[in-house]
C-alpha cells in the first residue's frame, strides 16, 4: 500500500495537507459544539437570563454547526478529487503496464484477472483513500482532543472511558479474527456457485442428453449450502455488532451517571455545580472517543482487502516485460526473408522445450506452411516472430536483421499476423479491418475485405461496412470472423504474412477460394501458414513438419509424402491412399 | 469479470416488493417475528433518553444547598437577639454569673441598649456563647458554639459570589452542615439506573435476535432463490439460451441473489425501525407540546429538503459513473483479449488514447457522485444541530412566557435528535429496498420465464434395452424463430444399425439436426419417429435415454477425471473407467497425471483441449443406448489422434443407429447414408461413391480439400 502511495504527485500531497488542515478545524469547531450547547442549557435554565444571550449563543452554536459543514464540504471536495484522480492515474499506469507486456506475462496474469486488478481493485484502493483518508486523520486528532480535554477532568469517569474503548476494540477484534478469514472463504465460494451454474450453462445439452439434471443439481445443492451456511454463519456473528455497541455506548452514558452521582453526592457543595457539569460534558466526550475509535476500527476493516487489491496492484506495475525495444528502424538490404538459426524455445520455468534446434529460411515470396498434431509446437514457432515470446536460443533473422533488434513498431510494420482466435472490436467492419493503419482509404478496405471472400456477407449486413461489429463478435459466425481478420492483415498490405491456423472455421470451399485469390492478390508477400488440414497447405513452396518441437522434414508435399513418416502419416488420415494419389 | 452493475431502480415497486413477500412466505414467522422485535427495540430506545433526562434532573435537584433551611437556622439564631423575652432572660444569667468580669457587664449592657447589632457581635466571645441559645431543629441540636460560627461565617462573606457562599456553606459547623448539605434522591436514581440497565440489556438481546431471525430469514431465502434459478436452468427450453446471455444468468444467481439478501438484511430492519423511532418521537412531541413539534419539524424539513436535493443529484452522478465505468471495463475487456492483434497493428497508441478518454470521463463523475454521497453526513449533522438551536430558542421564549417549563425542553432536545436521524436512515434503506426489490424483479423473471412443454401425461415409453433402432424424419420443419425456417421439408428413413452422416458448409443446419433429434426444439411442422413412435409422445428424459452424444464443445467440470467419465452414472466400475481411457487412447495420459483418473481436471493449461475432448468421448463410451450422435466429436484432435478414435468408436457405433457430423470428410467415407445439407435442407443423399459420381454439391465440397 504504502509503495502504491508514492505514486502521489507533490499536488496531491499538498491536497492531503489542505484536508488535515481543514479537518483540524472542523474538529476543533465539533468539539467547540457541546459546549455551546450546555451554555445554552445553562442560559435556558437558569432563571433571568435574557433572551438575546440565548439568540447569541444560538448564533454561536449555528455559526460552529455550519462551519463545521462547511469543512467538511471542503474536504469532502479535496477528498474525492484526490483518489478520484489518483485512481486514474493508477488506472492509466496499469493499462500501460499491460500494454508493454509480452504475452508471456499476460498468460501469466490470465486476462480476466488484470481486468479486475484495473478495475475492481483500483476501485477498492479509491474508495478507502476518499472514506478511509478522511476517517483516518479524524479519528485520531478527535480521540486525542477529546482525551486531552476529559482527561484531567476526573479519574473514575477517564478510566471508565477507557474500560469501553477496550471492550469496544475487543468485540471488533474477537469478531475480526472469526469472520475476516471466512469473508475471503465466501468470496470463494461465490466464485464456485458461480462456477457451477456456467458448467450448467455451458452444459447444458451434454447435462440434458445424459438425463444428468438431478446430478448437476445435486453438485449445486453442495455449494449453495455451503455458501449459505457460511454466509449465515458470518451475519450471525456481525449481528452481535451492532447492540454491542450500543450496549457500550448506553453503557458508558449510564455509568458516568452512576459514577457522577456518586461522586456528586459526597463532594463539597462548592464542587457540586462543577462535578455536574464536568458529568454533562463528559458524555459528549466520552461519545466522541468511541465513535473515532469505532472510526479508526472501521478503517482496520478495510484494510485487508485494500492492503490485497494493492498488492495485486503493484504485481502488475512490478512486472517487467520480458520483451525488450531494440532500436533498428532504418532500411534492410532484403526484404521479406525470414530465417531461423537453431532456434529452441521453452517457458521460463519450464525444463522441456517446446521447440528445439529449429532451422530454415524462407526467401521473398514464398510460402512455407507447418504442421504436426496438437502441442507438436507449430503455434508457439510461429509466434516467435512477432515477438509474443523470444527464444530462449538461436535468433530469428527478419530481412536480414535480428528480431530482438528491431524496434516493435518497425518490425510490426513488416509483418500480417492472423490469430487463431479470430478477435474483433466493438468498432465497425471498416474500422475492425483498417486497424492499427492510419492512411487507408475504404476502397482499400473493401478490396481486403473482397480477397477475404467476406463481400458477399458483408454487403448483407445493414449499414455493410459500418455495421457495427458487437463486443466479442457475437453477431458474426466464427468463419466470418475470421475473414475479417484475415482482411485486416491483407488491408495492411505487410511484407510477410503469418496465419496462424486461420481458416479452420471456414469451410473447405471457401477455405480453397481464399487462398486462392490470397496467392494473387500478396505475390510478392511472403507467408507463414500454420494448419491442420493437409488441403491448406499441399500447395505451399515448403512445408515444415513439425512433431514433439522437433522439425521431422521439409519440403514440398510430393517430397515429404516419400520421405517424411510422420507427414504421410497426417495426409493419409485425412485423405486416404487413393486421394492422395489422385492429388 | 466484472460486470456493470444494471440500473437499479425497478419496474413496477410496489408489484416487486409484494410479491417479495409472497415468495418469503415460508419465513414469514422469522421475518416477522423479527420486525416486531424491531418494533420493540425501538421503542425500548425511545425510553432511554427520557429517563437519562430524569437522572440529570434527580441529581440537579440535589446539587444546590438547602437554603430554606439555612435560613430558617439563621432566622432561629438572630431571635436570640432580637426576642426581648430570650434576651432578658439571657441578661438575668449573664449579670449574675460570676464568670463575667465587671467590666465585661458593663461592656455588655451598653452593647445591650445600642441599635446598632454588630456592637452585640462584637462582644466577648464567651458572653456571645452565653446569649446564644442551643435549640434543636430536625432532631439536631445545635450549639451555642455552631451559632456563634454560623455568625461568623455569614458576616464576612460577599452574598452576590454564588461560588464564594458555597465555600462559605462548606466551611459551616459540621450540624448546620449536614442540615444544609443538598441530597440527591440516590435512591430513585438507582430504580432508574436498575431500569434502564434491563431496558438496555432487553434492547441488546432483542436487537441481536432480530438480527439473528432476519439474516437466517434471508439468506435462506437466498439459497432457495439460488436453487431454485439452478433448477430453472434444467427446465427451460434451449431456445432461450440463444437469446439471452450467459453473464446475465450467471449475474442473476450470485448479484441479484445476493442484492435481494443483503439488501434485504439491512434494509428491512433498519427501515422498521427507523419508521417506529420516527413515529415515536413524533408521537412524544405532539404530546408534550405541539408548538415546539411543530419547530423541530419545520427545521429537519428545511434540512431535508436540502439533502433530497443533493441526493437526487447524486444519484445521477452515480447511475452515470455505472455506465461509465462499464465502459471502460468494455475498453479494458477488449485491448487485453486482443492484446496480440493490438501489439502487431501497432495499436497501442489508439487503444491508449480511447482509454484515457474513457478514463476522464470515468473520473468526472466519480469525483462528482462520491463527493455528494460524502455530503449527506455533514449535512445530517447540520440539520441535528440547527434543529437544536430552533428547539432552544422558541423553547426559551415559551418558557418566559411560562407557557412551558424546562423539562420540556430538556425532552424536545433528545427527540429533535430522535427524529432526524431515523429519516436519513428510512431514505437510505429505502433506496437499500429498491434495489432489493430490482433485484429480485430480475430474478423472478427469470424464474417466472416459459418451461419446456409438461411431459406428466405422457403414456409412451420406449424400453432402450428393446428399441430396435429406426428413425423416421418426416417433413420436418423447423426454424430458431418463428418466422424464419431453416428446415423446411425434411424426409429421411434410417434403419437400425446404420451410420448417417450429415455435412455441409457451416450454418447448413447440422446441429440443428440433432437439436430435433434430442428434443432440445420443437418441430413446427411434420415428424420424427423412433421405432415409429412420434417424438412428440415420448419424454425427454425417455429420448435421451436412448441417445448417447458427444459434442463438439468439450465440457468437463470442475471435478476428478473419473467423476467425469462417470458423470450421474452410479453402477461403474474403475475399471469400466480405465477401458474407456484405453479405448480413446487417454490411458496413457491419465496415468501420468498426479492421481491417475483421481486428478482434479479445472481450467488450467495441462490438459490440452484435445485430451479432454477424448475425456468426453469416453464419457460417451461408458454410456450404453441404442443411438448414437457424434457431433464433430473430434475436431479438437489432431487427425492422426482421430483415426485412433475413429477406430474405436466404430466398435462402439457397431450395431446402434449412429449419426455423425463432421466437417472433416475423410471420417465419414464409410457411411451407410450421407445427408449433404445446405442452407437448411437436404439437397443430396446417399453413399459417398454414388455422391461422387453426381458430380454435384457434395462431390465440390470433397475435391475443394485438394484444390490448389
Amino acid at each position: 500500500m504504502t509503495k502504491l502511495f508514492k505514486n502521489f504527485t507533490k499536488k496531491d500531497i499538498i491536497a492531503i495537507l489542505i484536508c488535515f488542515a481543514f479537518i483540524l478545524f472542523q474538529v476543533w469547531l465539533e468539539l467547540k459544539l457541546p459546549d455551546y450547547m450546555s451554555e445554552i442549557t445553562v442560559l435556558v435554565q437558569s432563571e433571568g437570563s435574557k433572551m438575546s444571550e440565548i439568540l447569541q449563543q444560538g448564533g454561536f452554536m449555528l455559526l460552529c454547526a455550519f462551519g463545521s459543514l462547511l469543512t467538511a464540504i471542503i474536504v469532502g471536495y479535496v477528498a474525492t478529487k484526490l483518489s478520484s484522480s489518483f485512481s486514474m492515474i493508477i488506472r492509466k499506469k496499469i493499462f500501460e503496464k499491460v500494454d508493454s507486456f509480452s504475452t508471456a506475462e499476460i498468460k501469466n496474469f490470465k486476462t480476466s484477472s488484470l481486468i479486475t486488478r484495473t478495475t475492481n481493485d483500483v476501485t477498492t484502493i479509491e474508495m478507502f483513500i476518499s472514506m478511509g483518508l478522511q476517517a483516518l486523520i479524524k479519528a485520531p486528532i478527535m480521540a486525542i482532543w477529546a482525551v486531552s480535554k476529559i482527561l484531567n477532568k476526573n479519574f473514575e469517569w477517564s478510566i471508565l472511558v477507557f474500560g469501553c474503548v477496550i471492550a469496544l476494540l475487543l468485540t471488533v477484534g474477537i469478531l475480526m479474527a472469526i469472520v475476516l478469514p471466512r469473508f475471503e472463504l465466501v468470496q470463494k465460494l461465490i466464485d464456485k456457485v458461480n462456477g457451477v451454474t456456467k458448467e450448467n450453462l455451458t452444459g447444458i445439452r451434454v447435462i440434458r442428453a445424459f438425463n444428468a439434471e438431478k446430478f448437476q443439481e445435486s453438485r449445486f445443492e453442495n455449494v449453495n449450502n455451503e455458501l449459505t451456511n457460511t454466509q449465515l454463519f458470518n451475519q450471525r456473528c456481525f449481528s452481535v455488532l451492532g447492540p454491542m455497541m450500543n450496549l457500550v455506548m448506553h453503557g458508558l452514558t449510564i455509568g458516568i451517571y452512576i459514577i457522577g452521582t456518586i461522586l456528586i453526592e459526597n463532594a463539597l457543595m462548592s464542587e457540586k455545580i462543577t462535578l455536574f457539569s464536568n458529568m454533562v460534558v463528559f458524555t459528549s466526550y466520552g461519545m466522541q472517543v468511541i465513535m473515532s475509535f469505532l472510526m479508526l476500527a472501521m478503517i482496520f476493516m478495510m484494510w485487508p482487502r485494500t492492503q490485497i487489491s494493492a498488492k495485486r496492484i503493484n504485481e502488475v506495475l512490478d512486472e517487467e516485460s520480458s520483451i525488450k525495444d531494440g532500436t533498428f528502424d532504418g532500411q534492410t538490404k532484403e526484404r521479406g526473408t525470414i530465417e531461423f538459426k537453431d532456434v529452441s524455445f521453452k517457458y521460463p520455468d519450464a525444463d522441456e522445450y517446446i521447440l528445439k534446434d529449429i532451422t530454415f529460411k524462407v526467401n521473398k515470396g514464398e510460402t512455407v506452411a507447418f504442421i504436426g498434431s496438437t502441442g507438436s509446437g507449430k503455434s508457439t514457432l510461429i509466434n516467435l516472430v512477432p515477438r509474443f515470446y523470444d527464444v530462449t536460443d538461436g535468433e530469428i533473422l527478419i530481412d536480414g536483421v535480428n528480431v530482438k533488434d528491431y524496434k516493435i513498431e518497425t518490425l510490426n510494420d513488416k509483418l500480417g499476423y492472423v490469430s487463431q482466435k479470430a478477435f474483433m472490436f466493438s468498432k465497425t467492419v471498416y474500422e475492425n479491418v483498417s486497424y492499427g493503419n492510419k492512411e487507408i482509404s475504404l476502397e482499400q478496405v473493401k478490396k481486403a475485405i473482397d480477397v477475404a471472400e467476406g463481400t458477399d456477407f458483408v454487403t448483407k449486413m445493414d449499414k455493410k461496412y459500418d455495421s457495427l461489429i458487437a463486443r466479442g463478435g457475437t453477431n458474426v459466425s466464427g468463419g466470418q470472423k475470421q475473414r475479417l481478420n484475415i482482411a485486416r492483415a491483407i488491408a495492411k498490405d505487410p511484407e510477410i504474412y503469418i496465419f496462424d491456423d486461420s481458416f479452420s472455421a471456414l469451410d473447405f470451399k471457401t477455405d480453397a477460394t481464399l487462398r486462392r485469390n490470397l496467392k494473387e492478390y500478396t505475390k510478392d508477400a511472403t507467408s507463414l501458414i500454420v494448419a491442420q488440414r493437409i488441403g491448406t497447405i499441399m500447395n505451399a513452396d515448403k512445408i515444415i513438419v513439425l512433431d514433439k518441437g522437433k522439425c521431422v522434414g521439409i519440403g514440398t508435399h510430393k517430397e515429404l509424402l516419400k520421405k517424411c513418416k510422420v507427414y504421410k502419416e497426417i495426409a493419409l488420415s485425412q485423405l486416404g491412399e487413393e486421394e492422395l494419389n489422385n492429388a | 469479470m466484472p460486470r456493470p452493475r444494471r440500473n437499479e431502480k425497478s419496474k413496477d415497486f410496489k408489484g416487486a416488493v409484494k410479491r417479495l413477500f409472497k415468495e418469503m412466505k415460508k419465513w414469514h414467522v422469522l421475518l416477522f417475528s423479527s420486525l416486531i422485535l424491531a418494533i420493540v427495540g425501538s421503542i425500548l430506545a425511545l425510553i432511554t433518553p427520557n429517563k437519562l433526562s430524569l437522572i440529570t434532573d434527580t441529581i440537579t435537584d440535589g446539587i444546590r444547598p438547602d437554603v430554606e433551611k439555612l435560613e430558617v437556622i439563621i432566622k432561629n439564631v438572630e431571635s436570640n437577639f432580637s426576642d426581648q423575652n430570650k434576651l432578658s432572660a439571657n441578661y438575668n444569667i449573664i449579670m449574675n454569673s460570676d464568670n463575667f468580669t465587671l467590666e465585661e457587664k458593663q461592656i455588655f449592657s451598653i452593647a445591650l441598649t445600642s441599635e446598632n447589632k454588630d456592637d452585640i457581635m462584637s462582644l466577648d466571645e464567651h458572653i456571645l456563647l452565653e446569649l446564644l441559645d442551643e435549640f434543636v431543629l430536625d432532631d439536631v441540636t445545635l450549639t451555642s458554639k455552631d451559632q456563634k460560627e454560623l455568625l461568623d461565617l455569614l458576616s464576612n462573606v460577599n452574598k452576590e459570589d454564588e461560588q464564594a457562599l458555597l465555600k462559605t456553606f462548606d466551611a459551616l459547623p459540621k450540624n448546620i452542615y449536614n442540615l444544609v448539605k443538598p441530597r440527591i434522591n440516590t435512591s430513585l436514581i438507582k430504580d432508574i439506573v436498575i431500569f434502564l440497565i434491563i431496558i438496555n440489556v432487553l434492547g441488546a438481546v432483542f436487537e441481536y435476535l432480530e438480527g439473528y431471525l432476519l439474516c437466517t430469514a434471508s439468506n435462506n431465502f437466498a439459497r432457495n432463490l439460488r436453487t431454485r434459478i439452478s433448477n430453472k436452468i434444467n427446465v427451460l427450453p434451449l431456445k432461450y439460451f440463444d437469446s439471452h446471455e450467459m453473464g446475465d444468468i450467471l449475474s442473476r444467481v450470485t448479484n441479484d441473489v445476493d442484492s435481494v439478501a443483503m439488501n434485504l438484511n439491512q434494509s428491512l430492519s433498519s427501515l422498521v425501525s427507523s419508521v417506529t423511532l420516527f413515529l415515536g418521537s413524533l408521537f412524544m412531541m405532539f404530546i408534550t407540546n405541539s408548538i415546539m413539534a411543530i419547530t423541530a419539524i419545520v427545521a429537519t424539513i428545511i434540512g431535508f429538503s436540502l439533502m433530497s436535493l443533493i441526493l437526487s443529484k447524486s444519484q445521477k452522478y452515480f447511475n452515470q459513473k455505472q455506465v461509465e465505468l462499464g465502459n471502460l471495463n468494455a475498453h479494458i475487456e477488449e485491448i487485453y483479449d486482443g492484446h496480440s492483434i493490438v501489439k502487431v497493428y501497432n495499436g497501442s497508441k489508439k487503444a491508449s488514447e480511447e482509454f484515457d478518454e474513457l478514463n476522464k470521463k470515468l473520473y468526472d463523475c466519480n469525483r462528482k457522485s462520491q463527493f455528494l454521497s460524502g455530503l449527506m453526513q455533514p449535512i445530517m449533522g447540520f440539520v441535528g444541530n440547527f434543529g437544536y438551536v430552533a428547539i432552544c430558542i422558541v423553547g426559551a421564549l415559551l418558557t418566559m412566557n411560562n407557557i412551558i417549563s424546562f423539562g420540556v425542553i430538556v425532552a424536545f432536545m433528545i427527540y429533535v435528535r430522535m427524529f432526524t436521524s431515523p429519516l436519513s436512515q428510512i431514505a437510505q434503506s429505502m433506496t437499500g429496498l429498491q434495489s432489493c426489490a430490482a433485484a429480485s424483479e430480475r430474478v423472478f423473471e427469470f424464474l417466472d420465464e416459459k418451461e419446456m412443454s409438461n411431459e406428466k401425461s405422457f403414456t409412451k415409453y420406449l424400453d432402450k434395452n428393446e428399441v430396435k433402432g429406426n428413425i423416421e424424419f418426416k417433413n420436418v420443419k423447423f426454424g430458431y424463430n418463428e418466422d424464419k425456417t431453416i428446415i423446411k421439408n425434411f424426409s429421411a428413413k434410417i434403419k437400425a444399425g446404420e451410420k448417417i452422416a450429415i455435412v455441409g458448409p457451416t450454418g447448413a443446419g447440422k446441429t440443428t439436426m440433432v437439436n430435433l433429434l434430442m428434443k432440445f426444439y420443437e418441430i413446427n411442422g411434420g415428424d420424427i419417429l423412433i421405432d415409429g413412435v412420434s417424438i412428440n409422445e415420448l419424454t425427454r428424459e425417455n429420448i435421451h435415454d436412448l441417445f448417447v452424444m458427444v459434442l463438439q464443445d468439450t465440457w468437463l467440470f470442475d471435478g476428478t477425471v473419473s467423476e467425469n467419465i462417470k458423470f450421474n452414472k452410479d453402477d461403474v466400475t474403475e475399471e469400466d473407467i480405465w477401458q474407456a481411457c484405453e479405448t480413446v487412447g487417454v490411458e496413457h495420459f491419465v496415468k501420468t497425471l498426479p492421481n491417475g483418473i483421481n486428478a482434479l481436471i479445472n481450467d488450467n493449461d495441462s490438459i490440452s483441449s484435445g485430451q479432454k475432448q477424448l475425456i468426453t468421448i469416453a464419457r460417451g463410451m461408458i454410456e450404453d443406448a441404442p443411438f448414437l450422435i457424434l457431433d464433430e466429436a473430434t475436431s479438437n484432435v489432431d487427425t492422426r489422434t482421430e483415426e485412433l478414435v475413429q477406430k474405436a468408436m466404430d466398435k462402439l457405433t457397431h450395431g446402434k443407429t449412429s449419426f455423425i457430423i463432421a466437417h472433416r470428410l475423410s471420417t465419414i467415407k464409410n457411411a451407410d447414408l450421407i445427408l449433404v445439407m445446405s442452407d437448411g435442407n437436404i439437397i443430396e443423399q446417399g453413399k459417398h461413391d454414388e455422391l461422387m459420381k453426381e458430380k454435384g454439391f457434395y462431390a465440390e465440397l470433397y475435391n475443394s480439400q485438394f484444390q490448389k
